[in-house]
């Protein structure tokens, strides 16, 4: 087995460094080296995007990144959406408020999705909301509560 | 006064927790966890000849490897076949790891245990054995035909035949004015939680005792299985359900073999062992739903009211029956719907195939019997040329027959009765709200531009609230904050909410100070489960039950506190008072510092409560009928089920050229009784919805003739995402309460997808004017069946039958 490799990446504003093997995932180094679980796997190929972070501001699927792929950069995970006093963030508090979420297995794919969404397009038309979550699964909500916080947070 | 919070559509408590990331789902526990992995086998069918982990062995961090032969005494054993049936003659059970056979592609043959999954996994692949593959069976044809056999000894494929009457079916269709036939065909689908299973077990070597955290819909399910299995008394068992990313039915199977497996291991390492099912295991290791092939034929008269009904049905159970007959049962017997009928015929066969094995999932069973049902009302209604709705309206069981005993027998072993409901108001609302009666107009302007449209409905009823019973515990601390304890286990029902709701309002006390555990057998040992949309009507009435207990017993002490009578108090916002008199109060948490008779104090307000200070020496502290502390149990047992009902309407364009399926509207009607929280509601509806829309449309588990599952990832196992559900989901509320228990609720998380199948292939065909009998219907498939289609009219003279003419022939 090849050697590990050194990494050194902020986190939520925090910085670590680690020494990971080649082939962890993005999402297990989160999850399982950093503690950080709210990071979610639901199919580890790349489809659901409940494992969905923000690189450098971007949304990557942690499930298809390897750690030692990401050094130098900066993540952001769900746990890192609330506000300062961890007051819950816009899109968060609009998910309470439409009830856009039930297991909320799939809600932080969505949250991050979401935040950077709306950062790049602050006012979506009912139809950019729903295009903007439409490379995340949800089989719970039926999506029609998780538009509407886009919209709301939106407002 | 306070504002009831019942029936409010209150904010769930439970989501800011899991907005930040912090819920805690399976995996999310045990960081210090050896991790297991399994070897599944390939092969559809096959006999093991031989196991050799010899190249697996120095692995480094590799832990150990079990296979069959090293499972002691009752884990040697086949697995529980948890309800069993007189009917299921055949039943088998796997073994928790595969005893000399393999009757699925995924079944457990080894697991492994080592320091991470990574390396667990390399040491799973090391494993080699050897097998001698056996002609598979896949699908209900060839498992009818039974030129091969999934088990030796099981003949046929049979695993059981049942059949239900009521009148005579036989004279009945004989006399009938007309008569219809209809062969019809649902394939498999699948729960599909976004999070797959999941076990963490920590033995506890100083205490002996065990603890296990599992994805489960039944935590005392999973204990009583684990304490069997591994030979331990029950009460050295807890377990314990973490934060659960859905599931839909496929949970409730307990236990999984690495249920078992995982304690099993932990004990035997006294290393905590945790087991995280991937997606393609989820696909070919778990369960799966749906898939049945049915004949009906149907008498009837000029009105459409059926004379007599007699169904036939072919039931997929995959390669063995943990969950023994209920989803077949639930099709036969739910199959009725809102209709009467009283010369009804069902026999159905359950097969056995060599795929993965079939349980519940959201509907269970329904779905596949309101296609049947809702597919021969659209058929009378074609042949005889009627508006299909009046179809319907003709057989509806009338408001003023509830109790109607169908005289079946249900799911739960008791009689199918349906305790109320009001199905033409229900029919009259979903025309109102989808605008049944305008279609026509909208037809005609679409087609003037060159669009095909059409318009679909469906009908169910859906037992819901199935026994045997859910129990509550309310415990109102010195705090005054009121801890509940149920012992069914949530899957994102919002439970904490709805639960904390109706406490709340039976205790007078504001909902932040109510806080509500489900799914943990040290809290509440004593539970059945979540499904069958029981959790509301079972576990709601039971805390409800219990805190009325609790009530009773504060209003006695606070009364014997204030010297006042009982009856004249009233609690608000925690304190009791005398009514009209606001100045006279006893906050409820000094109350439960009374209820307790204390020796030693042990802060200030416990003062109250000790020998000197309070007491009648004539009295014994605690009255023989009494007990210390201001909590209460109680449980909630009904019967029989309560039935709902609801029906769903949808308007669909097709694509002349490309068949592609377009969902313009879809709207729901549902009466689930009183509603505890319509924003809950609605969720569940809208969820429901959303997966008919993939079992309509999209999903299909695809096996080859091998028994391979070809599309077991989420690339090829088509799920919706919000592209393929429509944009608005309309939803009208009856409120008919049942009768049945304190509340008047029904249950409602399965409803949004019970219709799904039929209510699609009737606004299809009405489109399309092509019998539909099969679904799923993909593109390609409508497009198969329109060139059939127009084979057929070629063939024969005349244009291709209009939309709305008889395309069945009447007999
Ligand atoms: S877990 Fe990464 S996309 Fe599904
Ligand atoms: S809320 Fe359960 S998967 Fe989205």
């Amino acid at each position: 087995m090849s050697a590990d490799i050194d990494v050194a990446l902020i986190v939520n504003g925090a910085g670590y460094r680690a020494r990971v093997p080649p082939r962890r995932l993005l999402s297990d180094f989160l999850r399982h080296d950093l503690g950080l679980t709210g990071t979610h796997v639901g199919c580890e190929h790349g489809v659901c995007g409940a494992c969905t972070v923000l690189l450098d501001g971007v949304p990557v699927r942690s499930c298809l990144l390897l750690a030692a792929t990401v050094d130098g950069q900066e993540v952001t995970t769900v746990e890192g959406l609330a506000g300062p006093g961890g007051s819950l963030s816009k899109v968060q508090q609009a998910f309470q408020d439409a009830h856009g979420l039930q297991c909320g297995f799939c809600t932080p794919g969505f949250l991050t999705t979401i935040t950077a969404g709306l950062r790049d397009n602050p006012s979506p038309s009912p139809e950019q909301a729903r295009e903007m979550i439409s490379g995340n699964l949800c089989r719970c909500t039926g999506y029609q509560n998780i538009v509407a916080a886009v919209l709301k947070a939106a407002e | 006064m306070m504002t009831r919070l019942f029936g409010a559509p209150i904010k769930r408590i439970e989501d800011p927790r899991l907005l930040r990331g912090q819920g805690a789902y399976l995996d999310d526990l045990g960081s210090d966890a050896l991790a297991a992995a399994f070897v599944r086998s390939p092969h559809a069918h096959g006999r093991i000849l031989d196991i050799d982990v010899s190249d697996a062995i120095d692995i480094d961090g590799l832990v150990a490897i079990y296979t069959y032969d090293d499972l002691p005494g009752p884990l040697a054993e086949p697995l529980p076949l948890l309800i069993p049936h007189p009917a299921l003659t055949q039943g088998r059970t796997p073994h928790a790891l595969a005893k000399d056979e393999v009757n699925h592609v995924g079944e457990a043959i080894a697991m492994v245990v080592a320091r991470d999954r990574y390396i667990a996994e390399d040491a799973a692949e090391r494993v080699v054995v050897h097998y001698a593959q056996l002609p598979p069976v896949v699908g209900i044809q060839a498992a009818r035909a039974a030129d091969r056999l999934v088990h030796d000894d099981v003949p046929g494929n049979l695993g059981a035949r049942m059949t239900q009457a009521i009148g005579d079916v036989d004279a009945a269709l004989a006399a009938a004015p007309h008569r219809l036939a209809l062969d019809l065909t649902v394939e498999r689908s699948a729960s599909m939680p976004l999070e797959g299973r999941g076990v963490l077990a920590r033995w506890d070597r100083d205490s002996k005792r065990l603890r296990v955290w599992t994805s489960t819909q039944t935590s005392t399910g999973v204990r009583a299985a684990v304490a069997a299995k591994l030979d331990l008394p029950l009460g050295a068992v807890e377990v314990i359900t973490p934060d659960v990313g859905g599931g839909f039915g496929v949970k409730i199977v307990h236990p999984w073999p690495e249920e078992v497996l995982v304690p099993f291991a932990a004990r035997a390492l006294d290393r905590p062992v945790k087991f995280t099912e991937d997606r393609r295991e989820h696909f070919v290791a778990s369960a799966h739903e749906r898939a049945q092939i049915q004949h009906v034929d149907v008498g009837f008269d000029d009105q459409g009211r059926i004379h007599g009904l007699d169904v036939r049905f072919w039931h997929d159970h995959g390669a063995y029956t943990p969950y023994g007959l209920i989803v077949p049962i639930i099709t036969s017997t739910q199959l009725l719907g809102p209709y009467r009928v009283h010369d009804y015929r069902v026999t159905f066969d359950s097969l056995y195939t060599n795929t993965v094995i079939v349980t519940p999932y959201r509907g269970a069973g329904r779905p596949q019997g309101v296609f049947a049902m809702e597919r021969t009302m659209d058929a009378i209604a074609r042949a005889l040329d009627l508006d299909r709705a009046d179809v319907r309206a003709a057989n509806f069981i009338q408001p003023e027959e509830m109790p109607y005993d169908h005289g079946l027998i249900f799911q739960d072993g008791r009689p199918l009765c349906y305790d109320s409901g009001d199905y033409p108001g229900t029919l009259a609302k979903l025309k109102a709200l989808i605008g049944w009666s305008d279609f026509e107009q909208f037809r005609a302007d679409a087609r003037a531009e060159g669009r095909r449209v059409g318009i679909g409905l469906a009908m169910y009823v859906e037992g819901t609230g199935v026994g045997p019973y859910e129990g509550g515990h309310v415990h109102v601390e010195t705090s005054g904050k009121v801890k509940v304890a149920t012992g069914l286990t949530s899957q994102g029902q919002g439970h904490q909410t709805a639960f904390a709701q109706i406490v709340a309002d039976e205790l007078g006390v504001a909902l932040e100070d109510v806080e509500v555990v489900t799914g943990d057998t040290r809290r509440f040992p004593y539970a059945v489960g979540t499904f069958a949309s029981r959790a509301a009507v079972m576990s709601g009435s039971a805390v409800a039950l219990a805190a009325r207990v609790v009530r009773q017993k504060a209003l006695r002490i606070a009364g014997e506190a204030l010297e006042a009578s009982p009856d004249d108090l009233e609690i608000v916002d925690g304190q009791v008072r005398v009514k009209g008199a606001p100045g006279v109060t006893i906050g409820l948490g000094t109350v439960a510092v009374l209820s307790n008779p204390l020796r030693y104090a042990f802060d200030e307000a416990s003062k109250a409560a000790t020998q000197f200070a309070i007491g009648n020496p004539d009295k014994p502290p605690v009255d023989e009928d009494d007990e210390p502390g201001l909590e209460g149990k109680d449980y909630y047992s009904p019967a029989q089920s309560t039935f709902a009902n609801g029906a769903h309407a949808v308007i669909v364009e097709t694509d002349p050229d490309t068949a592609e399926i377009k969902i313009l509207r879809y709207c729901v009607v549902h009466d689930c009784g009183n509603l505890i929280n319509p924003r809950i509601v609605e969720g569940q509806v809208h969820g429901g919805v959303a997966q008919g829309v993939g079992g309509a449309l999209y999903e299909r588990m695809v096996y080859d003739e091998h028994g391979q599952l070809l599309n077991a990832s989420f690339m090829d196992f088509l799920m919706p995402y919000v592209t393929e559900v429509p944009s608005a989901i309309e939803i009208d509320h009856l409120e008919t309460p049942s009768p049945l228990n304190p509340l008047g609720i029904k249950g409602a998380g399965e409803a949004g997808v019970i219709p799904s199948a039929a209510v699609f292939a009737s606004a299809i065909e009405d489109a399309e004017g092509i019998p539909i009998r099969a679904m799923p219907i993909s593109p390609s498939d409508l497009f198969t069946l329109r060139a059939r289609a127009d084979r057929l009219t070629s063939e024969r003279p005349g244009p291709r039958a209009p939309a709305a003419g008889p395309l069945e022939e009447i007999a």
